[in-house]
């Protein structure tokens, strides 16, 4: 077989997850526990496999053949709108195909772990296959239609997903409030699929890319802030960011795909995609970087305060997609791949972590009630820890390269103010990682019933404690966010079974050193050159000297730290009392009270959807159409029945009578008619 | 002269219910049995039909027989690229409708005559092609309606159902008088008096203002029965009251009438004011695609969400048909094949939910996916077909119709798709409070479904799935007929269908700008030319 028949072949890598899911689904209930768990990893398994060889034959071509596309059939005729259901196989696609299969094989198998006792255990992998395979879809997709196929799968997925627990409210209600949202996104994209159709008569990524730059100005912008929009749903940017953080209601391996490998990448892979309309218009460029660097400051302010474990790494999220973002939009395409790539590994580490902790905690998940786990689960805290410094930015992990070369591309690029954003920002991470690992793995034992505190603790906050207004675990405060499962305290945690920890240890082992994939040293900047053909003829910002980068580097490494060494001031002795976080003392209550409550964005929507949403709806329904418009119907059926009992007494009422009306209505409304058309 | 299977078609239920009719009242089950008989022997037809039709412009199996020589009437039937799904819609919908009323047993020998009598009307409405052969059966039809929601209907049944006949009966009314207009002007002209279709499409007598008249006539009865805004406030009182087979024939077929008027008679009777109206009517339509999502959001009955979500989906049709391109109407017909089986199953559901809990109120369930997960499985389908998910039938109709509409009117389009995040909202909305959380004392009770109603409900979301994945075939046999109606349009006013640009073309042009480019030729070849 020929590399082009292995090519062709591409689609087996969806397949295979795909047809997994069906037979979960069908034969769920005779596969049984484990095994329904185990034919769905054995699937991703095979799918990474089958990547594998994909990569190994694209690698095989002459770099500038490395694109091969290969069409099932034809998915929709419709006059000149025809669109294949077609597999598009070149370096970006390869790349995506090959962490989302790699980790989500191994998520799957933590799953098997994690789900264990589930009573719905069985259709959890079969949600779990469909998601990896819509994702597949979306990436492999050789059109924006057949993208989008797949951008949908991946929010039914992750619907289901998120509501796995529907029996609980909050989980029914964040899978609906998760679809809902990504639907605004999809908005953009559909409308920016019939802009670009119209536009350049095509939806097929590589014909309509070759010719974007022929597109109007005003045109291409439209198309690429359309298609940004629907970016910004999929990967929780700019104002649709708020779905992102309700996803934690779904089982934690659900989080670890939704964060590492499926859905919130989608975003930064369509613009990737569809870079030739966002090159061809410099404004669009201009407000993805903002949109991306604004998103990543602030989503980096909220975590801060977050006392959710989940929680806090789903705001680190939001914040580091605002760097792929910032990335894309100062045309540093390389850069935000390496950057999805990297996250992918170090946040799958940190919330397979997360979910071992809460797995061996009882579903706790507050991080006010943890605190020095490392005793009791030595491994899951080195691999958070070493997840920790690279998203931190520490070097030599891979965070540190990706950030930086993010960082150092918006600086050439002479995007001055995206980059001192997104240099902030990097000290806000410091600090929001840092506080999480201390609060949970270090300082004070928090979880048995009676607190072992620590004793210079007591002696620092103990005078201020009296005038903090208290919040107490499960705070009151209309719609705060406050977690969801309520501690059972008293019990001793204990380290995950094995089947748990080998996903979490081989991905910390990445996190720490897939950086050398792109490491900036001309002769083996390996992403970069295998990315070449897709973004070949598009000029990236490159430093213009080792030496200037390095002084950048310096810079950004040195305001991580001062964060992550603020964080270790505050938390290096724990809590003097369980609901007494020290950086509400920091802040001020009223600052703490802003961030803890996204700053307010979320329930003001909220409110204004509840309450004048809700108003005009009902209006609209109770009085516009209930009394107006179904009022004049009936006010004029009432008055025909009014004037005919009036002139006829002898109506009986009988349906034939109506008929008879009808009848001599026409005909007088034909003589009408008739004499109008002849009289006049 | 060859098998007469349309008329077969019509006339097959009608034999049935005369068969009905002679069954002893005792014995329902011998009706029920004729009743499975006759609809499951219409399949069939249509079936045959299906299979044998081919992908042109024109009508095929023509059958033309005199009737009332005297007045030009006669008896026309042939299908078309418009027709042939509606058939075979309209025969999977009674067989299974028939099937989901299994446990019916009031008055059951009369139910089964009704709803075979309205099989042959709703078939012979599809497949008239003489104005008053097709006349009598959109008035025949309402007969029937009539007393299935009046005799099998809930609460307010009988209001209900005078208010579909009145109100149906009011815009026909209009339509008669614009028929008899239409033939008599027709005579006064060519010394011909005549209401075959076929005739007065390629006539070409008619002034200006009497065509707009005339369209006006017409299209009263068939806003009203479309519905478009603001002729709707008959749907949900009706969707709401009827049995639900009924329902599930009211949404699936009767719904679709209104549009199929207008693309059968409107478009070529009245070229030149279709196209003059088209502004007016994209408007309506995208009002009630919003409108009838918001009002659908804040029922408090189940059965109205799904009515006001009709109107909403039946916004799209009227769009499609409106934006005059070949790819709006392509989805505007794929959207008539599609909403059936969607909003068919969603119908189907909420009346199983119904016999075991004699309720539609929302408040009333909770938790419905823990007691029932097949059942609820089912339901979940059917909203995401609904919502119109890529994959499934809704998702390929909604963006034609779209997709058209942009092209030659995009900003109505843009609000338009604004109607894609409300169908989220209010399904998903619905399936939230009625489905999740912990059930309630009498939803823990509910069985789960049996082998019968998986039957009725299976085949139609399987189809929206199928012919989501692969619309070809039913798209291929959709646009000869659509090419035929822009032609039409095209040789008889100066209208001409707006352009896309033509890919080849800016490729030939282009100077090699870089990007994911095809590197093994004829392997992506995104576009053929079209002609």
């Amino acid at each position: 077989m020929s590399a082009r028949d292995l090519l062709d072949l591409v689609w087996v890598v969806p397949a295979l997850p795909l047809a997994g899911s069906v037979i979960i689904l069908f034969f769920g209930k005779r596969l049984g526990e484990p095994n329904a768990g185990r034919l769905a990893a054995l699937m991703m398994g095979l799918a990474f496999v089958a990547s594998i060889v994909v990569f190994a034959a694209i690698i095989s071509l002459p770099s500038d053949a490395r694109t091969n596309v290969v069409n099932l059939y034809r998915w929709v005729p419709a006059g000149r709108f025809q669109v294949e259901l077609g597999f598009l196989a070149d370096p970006l696609s390869i790349t995506w195909i090959l962490f989302v299969t790699g980790i989500g094989t191994l998520i799957h198998v933590y799953s098997i772990g994690y789900m264990h006792g589930d009573p719905r255990f069985t259709r959890f992998f079969a949600y779990l296959n469909f998601f990896v395979a819509a994702m597949l879809v979306l990436v492999l997709g050789s059109s924006y239609l057949v993208t989008f196929l797949g951008w949908e799968g991946v929010g039914l997925a992750s619907y289901l997903l998120i509501s796995f627990w529907f029996e609980r409210e909050s989980a029914a209600v964040a899978g609906k409030k998760a679809f809902i949202t990504n639907r605004i996104g999809d908005f953009g994209f559909m409308v920016a699929m019939f802009l670009i159709f119209a536009t350049v008569g095509t939806l097929d990524y590589g014909v309509s890319g070759s010719v974007a730059g022929t597109v109007a100005g005003g045109t291409a912008t439209a198309i690429a802030l359309l298609l940004f929009l629907g970016a910004m749903g999929k990967s929780a940017q700019g104002p649709l960011y708020v779905w992102l953080a309700d996803a934690m209601e779904g089982p934690t391996p659900v989080s670890a795909l939704i964060h590492a490998a499926t859905m919130v990448t989608a975003g930064v892979y369509l613009v990737a995609r569809a870079h030739p309309f966002f090159d061809a218009s410099s404004t669009a460029m201009t407000v993805v970087a903002w949109v991306g660097a604004l998103t990543a400051l602030y989503a980096g302010t909220i975590a801060i305060v977050q006392v959710d474990l989940k929680r806090v790494l789903a705001f680190s999220t939001i914040s580091q997609l605002g760097y792929m973002f910032l990335a894309l939009g100062v045309g540093a395409y390389d850069a935000a791949v390496f950057m999805v790539i990297a996250h992918a590994c170090y946040k799958g580490a940190l919330f397979l972590g997360a979910g071992s902790v809460i797995h061996s905690n009882e579903d706790n998940q507050d991080m006010r009630t943890m605190g020095a786990l490392r005793k009791f689960m030595p491994v899951t805290a080195f691999a958070m820890v070493i997840a920790w410094l690279a998203i931190a930015g520490i070097p030599p992990f891979s965070g540190f390269w990706a950030k930086d070369g993010i960082l150092e591309s918006s600086f050439f690029a002479h995007s001055y103010g995206v980059w001192a954003v997104g240099t902030i920002a990097a000290a806000f991470t410091g600090f929001y990682m840092t506080r999480a690992i201390w609060m949970t793995f270090y300082a004070n034992e928090r979880f048995r019933a009676v607190d072992t505190v620590a004793a210079e603790a007591v002696s620092t906050s103990a005078a201020g404690a009296a005038r903090v207004e208290e919040e107490e675990l499960g705070s009151p405060i209309i719609m705060a966010y406050s977690p969801a499962a309520p501690p059972r305290l008293g019990h001793d945690p204990h380290e995950s079974p094995k089947i748990m920890l080998w996903p979490l240890g081989i991905l910390a082992f990445f996190a720490a050193v897939i950086g050398i994939s792109d490491l900036p040293f001309q002769s083996i900047e390996f992403l970069n050159k295998w990315l070449d053909p897709v973004f070949g003829g598009v000029p990236q910002p490159h430093p213009t000297s080792f030496l200037s980068a390095f002084e950048l580097d310096v810079l950004s490494v040195t305001l991580g730290l001062v964060g992550l060494f603020l964080a270790y001031a505050i938390y290096r002795h724990g809590f003097a009392r369980r609901e007494e976080d020290p950086i509400r003392r920091k802040l001020g209550s009223k600052i703490h009270s802003v961030l803890a409550h996204d700053w307010y964005y979320d329930e003001a929507i909220g409110r204004a959807v509840d309450g004048p949403g809700r108003k005009f709806a009902n209006w609209l329904a109770y009085f516009v159409d209930a009394k107006v418009i179904d009022g004049a119907v009936n006010g004029v059926a009432w008055l025909f029945t009014w004037s005919s009992e009036r002139l006829q007494r002898l109506q009986t009422g009988y349906v034939r009578q109506y008929a008879l009306g009808i009848v001599l209505g026409a005909a007088l409304l034909l003589l009408y008619a008739v004499a109008r058309v002849y009289g006049g | 002269m060859s098998f007469p299977i349309l008329t077969a078609i019509i006339v097959m239920p009608l034999v049935g219910a005369i068969g009905v009719l002679c069954t002893p009242a005792n014995r329902p089950e011998i009706g029920r049995a004729i009743g499975y008989a006759s609809t499951s022997a219409t399949l069939g037809f249509a079936g045959w039909l299906l299979w044998s039709f081919q992908s042109v412009g024109g009508f095929q199996f023509v059958e033309e027989n005199r009737w009332f020589d005297a007045l030009g009437v006669g008896y026309i039937v042939g299908v078309d690229g418009f027709s042939i799904f509606m058939i075979a819609i309209t025969a999977l919908l009674f067989p299974l409708g028939l099937l989901a009323a299994h446990k019916l047993d009031h008055r059951l020998k009369a139910y089964i005559v009704f709803f075979l009598l309205l099989e042959t009307a709703i078939m012979g409405i599809f497949l008239s092609l003489d104005l008053i052969c097709f006349f009598v059966f959109w008035e025949f039809m309402l007969v029937p309606m009539y007393f299935l929601i009046a005799g099998w209907g809930s609460q307010r049944r009988k209001y209900a159902a005078m208010k579909f006949f009145l109100y149906t009966a009011f815009g026909s009314a209009f339509l008669l008088a614009a028929i008899l207009v239409l033939g008599y002007l027709h005579q006064a002209d060519t010394g011909v008096l005549t209401f075959d279709y076929r005739v007065l499409a390629n006539w070409n007598g008619l002034s200006g203002t009497t065509e707009a008249w005339l369209f006006v006539g017409f299209m009263a009865a068939f806003a009203i029965k479309a519905p478009l805004f603001p002729f709707h406030t008959w749907l949900p009182d009706v969707h709401t009251e009827a049995p639900t087979a009924g329902s599930v024939v009211l949404a699936g077929v009767i719904l679709k009438m209104g549009a199929y008027g207008f693309l059968r008679f409107s478009f070529e009777l009245f070229p030149q004011a279709s196209i003059d109206f088209a502004p007016l009517l994209l408007t309506l339509a995208v009002i009630g695609i919003v409108y009838g999502a918001v009002v659908a959001a804040m029922q408090k009955d189940a059965k109205r969400v799904i009515a006001y979500s009709s109107l909403s989906h039946m916004g799209f049709v009227i769009l499609g048909i409106f934006s005059l391109t070949t790819i709006g109407i392509d989805g505007a017909v794929f959207t008539m094949v599609s909403h059936p089986l969607t909003t068919g199953a969603l119908f189907l559901v909420i009346g199983m939910l119904y016999e075991r809990r004699h309720t539609r109120m929302i408040d009333d369930y909770s938790g419905i996916w823990k007691a029932t997960p097949i059942l609820s499985a089912f339901f979940l389908v059917a909203v995401f077909a609904g919502i119109g998910l890529p994959g499934f039938s809704g998702f390929i109709g909604e963006f034609l119709a779209l997709l058209g509409t942009f092209i030659a009117n995009r900003w109505w389009a843009v609000v338009a798709t604004t109607g894609v995040i409300l169908a989220a909202v209010y399904m998903l909305w619905l399936y939230q409070r009625m489905f999740t959380g912990v059930p309630n004392e009498a939803t823990a009770k509910m069985k789960d479904v049996n082998v019968r109603e998986v039957v009725v409900v299976a085949p139609l979301l399987v189809l929206s799935l199928f012919i989501g994945l692969y619309p070809a075939p039913v798209l291929e046999r959709v646009e000869p007929t659509v090419k035929r109606v822009i032609a039409n349009f095209e040789r008889k006013t100066d209208y001409r269908e707006p352009k896309t640009p033509k890919v080849l073309d800016r490729l030939k042009s282009e100077t090699g700008r870089s990007g994911p480019g095809r590197s093994r030729p004829g392997t992506a070849e995104p576009v053929e030319e079209a002609k």
